[in-house]
């Protein structure tokens, strides 16, 4: 291994040289604006986190891969999904490296931490994807962006989509920060639609036995279930519910549930509800130009965790056209970030106070391997993140 | 809580116990032959998952797919016994610990690379396809009950085969006295590269049976090994029939500890573990 | 392998690389001050650790509770209770409450011996990770929580020193690890020490000679905690957060692998496995998307071809001499 080692040494060393010499000759040109990617690209977020990275680098090379007339140098970081390493691959971006922004990133935990170093080092952050409510509630800072979710606002949306037709539910979770605010969320959601949540049942996160908590639902009996779990749990539980035959008599509900695990959740998952903020193949101009570039430049059609990413390049090229690429300018960069209205493949996309998405929230129907939209349950939906002082 | 409930909760938990003895029969029977801590254990689990659905994409029939994943797997274990773990034997077990860690990189990150890091889940055989109604809400699938019946068979054979051939009476003098066995000519290097194979093939078919009812994903092995480990060690290390009681003891506790106090239900197993330990410090069933 | 280099020279060599370390913050490269000052602060935890699998023979697989719960002590009690701030009471009650965990936990698994060691404080360990992700009153979340701020080191009106300053973060720890390696090598001079290592070469006879082995090894395992949960109040303070996956299991292997790359039973075992460790993450990690494969494959071979850690090379070296020499 140590031969490969230095090979590669030997080859990144003359990379860097001729590197330098081309920035030498170009010296006239402004200095590329520098972007920290942490995502991660090992571990169960994987694809997530090659989902988010790709929609970014499209957008960028849409615009011949110049932001505010700088050319962009990416800085990537593998977070690991490990929030005991989050400070640290932070810091490596922000005070090594020096980045003009931060992207990232999937698990809540991690980015937590990264809102944190932002705030610190004032360091402009844009979150992706991770919907801990904390990130743009009470640890909401002027620096701070989402171009994601909050946790509450698919499970608010769900709520509302499940009280059109139901009195009561009963809610399953993970037992993790995630599917807490999720719930609550539902609960908020179904309550202002008129309905009543009968219980909460939650297991051990990432635990996938499902069949106690399935049983239990069975003798409650309520008229319809939300769930919350994540990755490989989204897979079980789908196809334990249809085959504990639950499917028919308690129609069950969810935000993510069907997100890009349809193919593998195959029959259970037909004909099943969801409420968030895409769809696939969702009719509007701008998507189907994305959907046609997306799948050019990288073979696969794309997905919500694609279109956060793509948005959080946009969000930010807001900033940079306003400033002309001179970062500098940040105080300038975060009001047109603030007042970005983008036109996104979701469909229209601002932002609140709290620099948290405002956005539809469409209704879905899980047919074949696409959630397909039949309705807007919500339009212009905003958290109100009650405890953001901004 | 009516007793129709409870009687569901308990084929629910005697169903997740004999699939935690699938999982964990290979992990203590290394351990207990070997002396080997195989972290990887959890590994060679999401490999046969991921056999069952590379293969049965392959061959269209999950049966076919287990046989030849089952092979497959038994042939790896034996090369990894012979590559690297048979020169251990000789050092102290934190070596061991610490080559199966690496190996677990080594496997999550070729996984990665070879197949993705999508979450795949494998069809139910057709004839296996259907439901047994239970109550007047609930059906139970029958593929589950089907695992359940496999997972009796294999324990059934584990225990013939080490208890009544002449495989298995080796296996147990190996395990009390290696140098004695050698003495007496048999082969001991080739025994455990059997032991290990053979813990190997049983982690991957327990990946394999359970891929239909379950999801293939990345990180599933690690999951599994913890709780696999709570039960080698309750049951007492190297134990076949205390690692059978074991799985049911803990997958009671994780049935009842989600219904009836779902706040802690994520400690209610180690804490049996550590009553238990309490009770008696090398588990159940001392080997 | 004391011999392997004579004193003297032994002795220029700490002086040389504890100046190095007390000089490098001056280069005033926030992020890699920050590197090393994690790294020291590992290297904490890894002698913490050695005590307990060099000294004493008693391989622990659940070594990060202490280090997750040294943290979460000062994250309940400045940030969630906000009861203090002080590093004078929330440094030494870090260390007091998982000292005393310690010895309760000690009660249970030093009854067992070899791989049920192991697995019974993995097993532990493991109770404890789930205590902080799953109980509320403990702070229990599946995404940790972030501190309000550095520890407050003033002693009445008095301000002695800033954590808030990187660079006196840096020293505070650097002085922390040199303390600890001091108290180490003392220790093993004593009976105390002497006695521990009687315990890893022959259990028993030490046994049959009248020393009560389990207090002994009670002793060690409860001095083990503390320092292991020293080692995670100051990576919470480093990190300005706590969270579950300090107490995970990989980060109870991580500390066991710096141990073997350093060398067990080697008072320097510790900070040179750390460093080692580290560097061979950040090399790898910035060189190839695939870095946990290439990690993985040098942990296997480490552990095939460099059983004796990095301190064995340097014995090789010199074995490889003499016999030129001769």
């Amino acid at each position: 291994m140590s031969r490969l080692l230095s090979l590669r040494a030997v080859s990144r060393a003359a990379a860097a040289l001729a590197l330098a010499s081309v920035a030498v000759a170009a010296q006239a040109q402004p200095a590329p604006v520098r972007i920290g990617l942490m995502l991660p690209s090992s571990g169960t977020f994987a694809d997530l986190g090659k989902g988010v990275t790709n929609g970014f680098k499209l957008y960028v090379n849409e615009q011949g891969g110049k932001l505010g007339g700088r050319a962009v140098e990416y800085l990537a970081v593998d977070d690991e999904s490990d929030p005991s390493k989050a400070n640290e691959n932070a810091n490596k971006l922000v005070k090594r490296d020096k980045v003009d922004l931060l992207v990232g990133t999937i698990h809540s935990g991690v980015a937590q931490t990264m809102a944190k170093v932002a705030r610190e080092t004032n360091t402009l952050l844009i979150v992706p994807n991770a919907g801990a409510g904390e990130i743009t509630g009470s640890m909401c800072a002027p620096n701070v962006f989402r171009s994601s979710f909050s946790n509450w606002q698919p499970g608010y949306a769900s709520g509302l989509l499940a009280a059109r037709k139901h009195k009561t539910a009963v809610t399953i979770s993970w037992k993790y920060a995630a599917g807490d605010e999720s719930v609550r969320g539902f609960r908020e959601g179904f309550e202002k639609g008129g309905g009543k949540v009968l219980k909460d049942l939650n297991l051990p996160f990432p635990g996938v036995e499902f069949q106690p908590l399935l049983t239990e639902l069975a003798t409650i009996k309520p008229e319809a279930a939300y769930v919350f779990v994540a990755g490989a749990g989204q897979v079980m539980f789908v196809k334990d519910y249809a085959a504990a035959g639950l499917k028919t008599s308690i129609p069950l509900y969810g935000a993510f549930i069907t997100e890009g695990t349809l193919a593998a959740q195959g029959d259970a998952a037909s004909g099943l509800q969801t409420a968030l903020h895409y769809a696939d193949g969702l009719k509007n101009p701008k998507n189907e130009a994305f959907i046609a570039s997306y799948t050019k430049a990288f073979g696969a059609a794309p997905d919500v965790f694609a279109v956060q990413g793509y948005d959080a390049a946009q969000l930010f090229d807001a900033g940079m056209r306003a400033v002309k690429g001179d970062t500098k300018k940040k105080a300038e960069m975060i009001k047109a970030m603030e007042n970005a209205k983008l036109d996104s493949p979701r469909g229209p996309l601002s932002f609140s106070k709290s620099h948290n998405p405002v956005q539809d929230y469409y209704v879905r129907v899980a047919r074949g391997t696409q959630n397909v939209m039949t309705d807007v349950i919500v339009k212009g939906l905003v958290d109100p993140s009650p405890d953001c002082k901004l | 809580m009516d007793l129709a409930l409870i009687l569901i909760q308990t084929l629910n938990a005697v169903q997740y116990g004999l699939l935690l003895f699938l999982v964990a029969s290979g992990l203590t029977l290394i351990f207990g032959v070997m002396g080997v801590i195989n972290l990887a254990h959890g590994s060679f689990y999401m490999m046969g998952a991921y056999l069952a659905f590379t293969l049965t994409a392959l061959t269209g029939n999950l049966l076919l797919a287990i046989v030849i994943g089952v092979v497959l797997s038994a042939v790896l274990g034996a090369l990894l016994e012979w590559a690297l773990f048979s020169h251990l034997y000789r050092r102290n077990h934190l070596q061991q610990v610490l080559l199966t860690y690496g190996l677990i990189l080594i496997f999550e990150e070729l996984r990665s690379v070879l197949v993705g890091n999508e979450v795949y889940s494998v069809k139910v055989p057709d004839w296996l396809n259907f439901s047994v109604p239970l109550g007047s809400v609930m059906t139970y699938p029958a593929y589950r009950l089907f695992m359940s019946g496999v997972c009796l068979v294999l324990a059934l054979g584990l225990y013939l085969l080490i208890e009544r051939t002449l495989v298995g009476a080796r296996i147990r003098a190996g395990s009390s006295n290696r140098g004695m066995v050698q003495l007496l000519g048999i082969n001991i290097d080739w025994l455990y590269r059997l032991v290990f194979a053979l813990g190997v093939a049983l982690a991957a078919f327990a990946g394999m049976l359970n891929a239909p009812a379950s999801s293939v994903s990345p990180g599933m092995g690690t999951q599994v090994l913890i709780v696999s480990f709570v039960v080698v060690i309750v049951g007492g290390i190297g134990s076949v029939w205390g690692a059978l009681l074991a799985s049911l003891l803990v997958a009671f506790a994780d049935t009842f500890g989600k219904v009836f106090v779902p706040d802690y239900a994520g400690i209610a197993i180690y804490v049996v573990m550590a009553a238990i330990l309490l009770w008696r410090p090398e588990g159940l069933f001392k080997s | 392998m004391m011999s392997l280099v004579t004193s003297r020279s032994r002795a220029a060599i700490i002086a040389v690389f504890l100046g190095a370390l007390a000089a490098f913050p001056l280069f005033g490269q926030e992020f890699y001050t920050e590197l090393v000052t994690r790294v020291m602060i590992l290297s904490i935890f890894a002698i913490s650790l050695d005590l307990l699998v060099g000294y004493t023979g008693l391989v622990s697989f659940g070594h990060a509770a202490w280090f997750g719960m040294g943290g979460y002590v000062f994250a309940l009690l400045g940030t969630k209770y906000q009861l203090t701030d002080s590093l004078w009471l929330t440094l030494p009650a870090a260390m007091l409450v998982t000292a005393a965990a310690a010895f309760l936990v000690g009660l249970f698994v030093l009854r067992t011996r070899g791989m049920f060691f192991i697995m019974v404080t993995l097993a532990f360990a493991q109770i404890f990770y789930f205590f902080f992700h799953d109980i509320k009153a403990l702070g229990g979340s599946s995404d940790g929580m972030n501190l309000r701020g550095k520890p407050d080191t003033r002693i009445g009106g008095w301000v002695p020193f800033e954590l808030t300053d990187p660079n006196t973060l840096y020293y505070f720890v650097l002085v922390l690890m040199a303390a600890l390696l001091l108290a180490m090598a003392l220790l093993l001079r004593s009976p105390l020490g002497r006695a521990l290592q009687g315990i890893r070469e022959n259990e028993h006879r030490m046994e049959a000679i009248g020393f009560p082995v389990f207090r002994y090894k009670l002793a060690a395992f409860t001095i083990a905690g503390a320092f292991g949960g020293l080692a995670g109040y100051l990576f919470a303070v480093l990190n300005g957060s706590v969270n579950p996956e300090m107490l995970s299991w990989h980060q109870s292997a991580d500390v066991l692998l710096m141990l073997i790359l350093g060398g067990m039973g080697q008072l320097w075992g510790g900070p040179i496995g750390a460093f080692t460790f580290v560097l061979l993450q950040e090399l790898l990690s910035s060189y190839s998307k695939l870095w946990h494969l290439w990690l993985g494959i040098a942990i296997v071979l480490i552990v095939l071809f460099l059983p004796g850690g990095m301190f064995s090379l340097f014995d090789r070296v010199k074995r490889l001499r003499q016999g030129r020499a001769a």
